[in-house]
This record gives structure tokens, sequence and C-alpha cells, in this order.
């Protein structure tokens, strides 16, 4: 424990180096103008921009993606508030009552609590990793095969389970995601597969790219079709209006608590941020004084979700970095990053790249804290892209994703690809597919398969290797729990609504 | 629809692009299959063959499209995926870009974006010719620099590039 926070200050000190601070504040300033832009959002953001990043340090970058992603985090409550247009999926459950405090004029106060609450969210986020992540790193040191691949299937099960989307939609892009993160080269016997004699696909499909070509171009068509104009208030935010709502807020105290934890307990299980922040918002609603006036322009509506979005969204980087699981598809983007600087994510980390892990953690600290300085002095800025036409926005938008897949390999292949995934990514969003559970399925897909092929191995081909022990079982089974929640949910909603009949 | 006055009503039901979803992911299930059986699914000496993971995905692929191509017979014919009008103003979007990421290769990406951005302004945003030109022009010129030149990444150039000796 002491010698964690030795090595956080450790991290401080490497953070505070003035080529670093100035990445910190390039990143996030890129970052909130990611998440300000249709068709950029935190996963692509980082991905188009990740290839900038193979000539530095590992730490510099990481410090400069990370802070595009704090950015990005922020970015989506501009929108959402002066535009009432979510920049992010995690920003819907903001414009609720953002808007409505906008349109009365009070766009100001809802900026401020709207950053301060993301702020808020973060730091409580950033203090759980502080405290969590070595721990459960120095548990997982002793994970065999069995248990990693046990942590994977938790880790999909509760996207099938938890998720908003209808399962079979899930389970059918989920694995879609895991079949394409096969093809190419076996990792374990070295022989190609389902390349059908296309030497283009000998190194499989990057996710990378997969993740520019859905999120980025799929957005883009969405927007095209809703042919949105984009018409938004004006962003008046002066010092006083934040002091003031700076004095307001601590009486929200117990929503910012509440929202805190169900973002970081939706974040480190892979949810994500925004049910989070639905969930955050639908709970703030039920249980505040003034719930009956939500959807009306409640600070309170503003300060739930944006809290536990942002919560959520800090916190699925613990999983990320304590075990190699990402809870998110921009961690999941952060760790490809990892791999490509040559760092292996997962427990060891922690023991052989100490400074790199510290100095992340320390730069969340910061990078946040900077971010919410940026953001409280530059929304005016930041509202002005909003207002360039759409006309003009979408082919640089175009432009820059084309740039960012051919740069991830120098191949223009990838380019076309690219295009595919993002006609793809259109249709599926159209159709109720989740895209995340898909992205992080090519993520994970090489290791989780070499770690159920390994376990299988050990046993002879026996399945009980997965109930082999104590640990193994118990996350199996939490998976189990996670993969059938709907229906067990369904069930204890029926038993108690016949209890209730009958009483 | 408040401007479904003019020819923008009516369009593809939401249910038969729902189903089409389903079969083109029961074909990307089968074809999966396919690939694995191709490699081996069972076990040899060195254990389970390449095959044997992806064959049981393709598996799972094909079962639950299925439930989801049966889920989605039950949606309202009646409900639209999007009108005509919304599908073409998507295709104005795929059509150039796939144009775009084609010629790519041969002609370098300053040339291509450079039409790309000015043609995009001209035909959607009915921009006059000389605002086209200064952003198709300007936007890569900046990109040319923030990626050539600060952060030293290349980026595909054509023969008009290296006729200029870029």
């Amino acid at each position: 424990m002491l010698a964690d926070i030795a090595n956080l200050f450790h991290g401080f000190a490497v953070v505070l180096q003035p080529s670093n601070i100035l990445l910190m504040v390039i990143g996030i300033l890129l970052g909130v103008i990611v998440g300000v832009l249709p068709g950029l959002g935190g996963a692509n953001g980082i991905a188009i921009l990740l290839p900038l990043t193979f000539s530095m340090s590992p730490t510099g970058a990481i410090i400069m993606l990370s802070c595009i992603y704090w950015g990005a985090l922020f970015g989506g409550a501009i929108t959402s508030v002066l535009f009432n247009i979510p920049g992010e999926p995690w920003s819907v459950a903001t414009t609720f009552d953002g808007y409505p405090m906008a349109q009365q004029g009070r766009a100001g106060e809802a900026l401020t609590a709207a950053f301060t609450s993301s702020f808020v969210g973060a730091l409580f986020a950033v203090i759980v990793i502080t405290l969590v992540a070595p721990l459960v790193a120095d548990f997982a040191l002793e994970f065999g095969p069995a248990e990693k691949f046990s942590v994977y299937f938790l880790a999909f099960c509760s996207f099938i389970g938890m998720g908003k989307e209808p399962p079979f939609k899930t389970i059918a892009s989920m694995m879609i995601g895991f079949a394409l993160a096969a093809v190419g080269l076996d990792s374990v016997t070295g022989q190609l597969r389902l390349t059908f004699g296309f030497t283009e696909l000998l190194n499989g499909f990057d996710f990378l790219i997969a993740v520019i070509g859905l999120f980025g171009i799929g957005e883009i068509l969405l927007t095209m079709e809703e042919g949105l104009a984009f018409k938004g208030k004006a962003a008046g935010i002066n010092p006083k209006v934040v002091l003031q709502t700076w004095l307001e807020l601590p009486r929200y105290w117990m929503v910012s608590l509440r929202s805190c934890i169900i973002g970081c307990w939706m974040g480190i299980s892979p949810a994500g941020a925004t049910p989070a922040s639905f969930m955050s918002y639908g709970i703030a609603q039920r249980i505040s004084k003034r719930g009956h006036n939500f959807g009306n322009g409640e600070i309170e509506g503003v300060v739930a979700p944006e809290t536990a979005a942002h919560a959520a969204g800090t916190s699925a980087l613990l999983p990320m970095l304590a075990l190699g699981v990402p809870g998110s598809p921009t961690a999941a983007v952060l760790l490809g990053g990892l791999l490509i600087w040559g760092l292996q994510p997962g427990p060891l980390l922690f023991v052989e790249q100490p400074d790199f892990v510290w100095g992340l953690i320390a730069s969340m600290y910061l990078g946040n804290l900077v971010g919410l300085i940026l953001v409280l002095t530059c929304v005016p800025l930041f509202a002005a892209i909003l207002r360039i036409p759409f006309s003009i926005i979408a082919p640089v938008i175009l432009v820059i994703c084309a740039i960012g897949a051919y740069t991830v390999h120098n191949s223009s292949f990838d380019v076309i690809l690219m295009m595919v995934f993002g006609i793809v990514g259109y249709a599926m969003k159209k159709t109720g597919y989740p895209l995340a559970p898909m992205v992080l399925a090519i993520v994970l897909g090489d290791k989780a398969e070499e770690a159920f092929r390994q376990s299988l191995l050990s046993s002879g081909g026996n399945l009980g290797v997965f109930f082999s022990n104590g640990l193994v079982s118990t996350i199996m089974v939490l998976g189990l729990v996670a993969l059938f929640w709907g229906v067990i949910s369904d069930l204890w909603a029926k038993v108690r609504g016949q209890a209730k009949a009958a009483a | 629809m408040s401007e479904a006055s003019q020819d923008q009503s009516g369009g593809p039901a939401h249910r038969t692009v729902e189903m089409g979803v389903a079969v083109a992911c029961i074909v990307f299930g089968l074809i999966t299959i396919l690939g694995s059986m191709q490699v081996g699914i069972g076990w040899d000496a060195s254990g389970p063959q390449s095959g044997f993971f992806p064959f049981y995905l393709g598996v799972i692929i094909v079962l639950s499209s299925l439930m989801n191509l049966n889920n989605a017979r039950a949606i309202d014919g009646e409900r639209e995926f999007a009108t005509w009008y919304q599908l073409r103003q998507v295709l104005a979007v795929i059509i150039p870009t796939t144009v775009y990421v084609f010629v790519l290769p041969y002609t370098g990406i300053y040339i291509a974006s450079m039409v790309l951005i000015g043609g995009f302004m001209m035909w959607l945003g009915k921009y006059p010719l000389y605002k086209a030109v200064l952003y198709g022009v300007g936007v890569p010129v900046a990109i040319y620099f923030m990626f050539e030149k600060w952060f030293l990444v290349p980026l595909p150039k054509g023969p008009i590039e290296y006729w200029l000796g870029l």
C-alpha cells in the first residue's frame, strides 16, 4: 500500500514534466473536439490518432491518448446541453435536463454542473483504481489459463445479460467479432485459417480499422440520414455563474455519491458508461424530492448522469490495466495501443512497468483537473466548432477516418475495409445490434481463444476444467448469472408480482 | 414526418431490412463453419485444431441469427426502416466515399481528399466554387503539415505529389 503511494507520487513527477503537460493539454483539446464532432468519439478518435503516437515514448503516448478520452467525455456534455444533440451515447441522459436548462437561459449553470460532476465522477473512479487495481493485479498474477478464460467469459456474459439490446443480437454481434478475430494466422498452431486464399487477410482484421469504420463512418451515415441541422443555444458561461453553481452543487452530494458508485460498478463490469448514465438518471428521478420536475431543467438531472458516465468511463480502465480485459470500446483501443507499444496489459504490467502504470494513473488525476479548467474556459470555442455546417465537417471527418485507417499498417486495403465496416456499422446500428461487444471480441478474440484452448489442453478436452477449483467456478457462476440476468430478473419480478397479488 | 409532402415518404420496411441482416449473419456463420472445416475442427496430437474454436463460433452465429430472424418476422410490417429520401442522403455519402477509398492508392490521399471535400461542399452544401476550393485545398494542406512534417507519418502519394517533389 505504502509502496503504491510512493509509486503514485513518482508517477506525478513523471506526468509533471513540461513535455507531458503539453501532451496532456493537446490531448484534452483534441478530445473535446472529437467529443463535440458527430462521427468522432472517444473510441474512434483515439484509434485514428493512435498512429501518431507510434514514435513517442509509451508514457507520453498513453498520457495523450487517455487525455483524448477525458476530453471526449467532457465534450459530450457540451453538445447535449447547448444543442440537444448527444455527441456521445453516454450523454443522451444529460440532454433530458441539460437542454431545458439551456432553453431557460441557464446554459452556463448546466454546463458548470455537468463539467464539475464529470470531474467528481472521474476523481472517484481514479481513487477506486488507485486503491483497487494493484490488489486485483496482485490477485490475478496467480491466474492460470482457465481463470483467464473465466474472466473473459464473465466480461462477455455481462454484455449479453446486462445490455439493453436483445440478447440474441448481442450474441450474434459478439460471435461475429470473435470469428473476425480468428481470421488469419492461428497463434497456437501457426496455421492459416478462414482466409479463403486472400493474401490481404493473412494478418486478420485489425480492430482499429473496425473501430474507425463502425463508429466513425457508421456515425456519419446515421447523421446524414437524420439530416441534422445544428441549432444551438448561446454558451454564456462566466466566473460568477461557475462560482454560484459550485456553491449550489454540494447540496447534491448524495446524488453524486450514488452516481459515482453506480458508474464505477457499471464501468468495471463491462456494461459501460451509457447504461450507467441512464440508470443513474432513473434512480435519481425516483428518489429525488423534485423527481416529478425532472426533464424540465433540474440541475440534479444533469449531475446524476454526468457523474455516472464519467465514473464509468474512467473505471472501465481498471479491468483493462489489472486484468487485460477492457471495460469499454475506448478502453479496448487503449489496450490495443499498449500492445503496439510492446506492453502486455494485465497483472504483470504492475510489476514490470510500474513507471508506465503509475504515470497513467497520475495522469488520470491531473488530466481530469486540466480538462475541467480547459472546458470551463473554452466552451464558446468548442460550441463554435459545432456551428460549422455538416456539409463541410462530414467530408473532413471522412478524410480523417481514411487517414487513420491507412496509417495503422500503411495499407490501402485497410481503407477499403474501413468503408465496409462503416456500412456494416450503419446497418447494425439501425437494426439494433450493439457494436461494443463486436469490437471487444475482435480485440480479445485471440487471447480468449488461447486461454480456452490451453485450459482444454491441460484437461484433455474436459470442460470440467472451468469448474475445477473454487476461484474459477465462482467466476464462471458469476458469468452464468450475468448471462441469464434478463431471465432471472424477469422471473423475480413475476414471483414478486404474484406475491403482491396474493397479499 | 412533416416534410412527407414531397417525394420523401415511403421506404423499405424495417422488417425486411432486419430479416436481411439476420440472413447476412447466417451466411457469415456458414462461411465461418466452412472455413473452419477446411483447417480441421477436431483434435490431433497437439490438441484442438485451428478450426476447433471458430467452428463453434460459426454454429452459435447461425443459431442466434435464426432466433433473430424469427424475432424479426414479428416486427410490424408498416414500420419504415428509413424513407427513400433519407436513404438517398446516405447513399450520397457512401458512393463518393467508396470511389474515394478505391482511387486513393492511385491518386494519393491529397488530390482525392481535395476532390472529396470540395465536391461534397458544392454538391450537398451548395457552396460557391471559391469556398469549396478554399476548404478543399486548405484541409489537405493542413493535414500534410500535421502528419508528414510534424508527426513524420507518411501518407499515400500519387503522381502529382511526386512531380511536385513532396
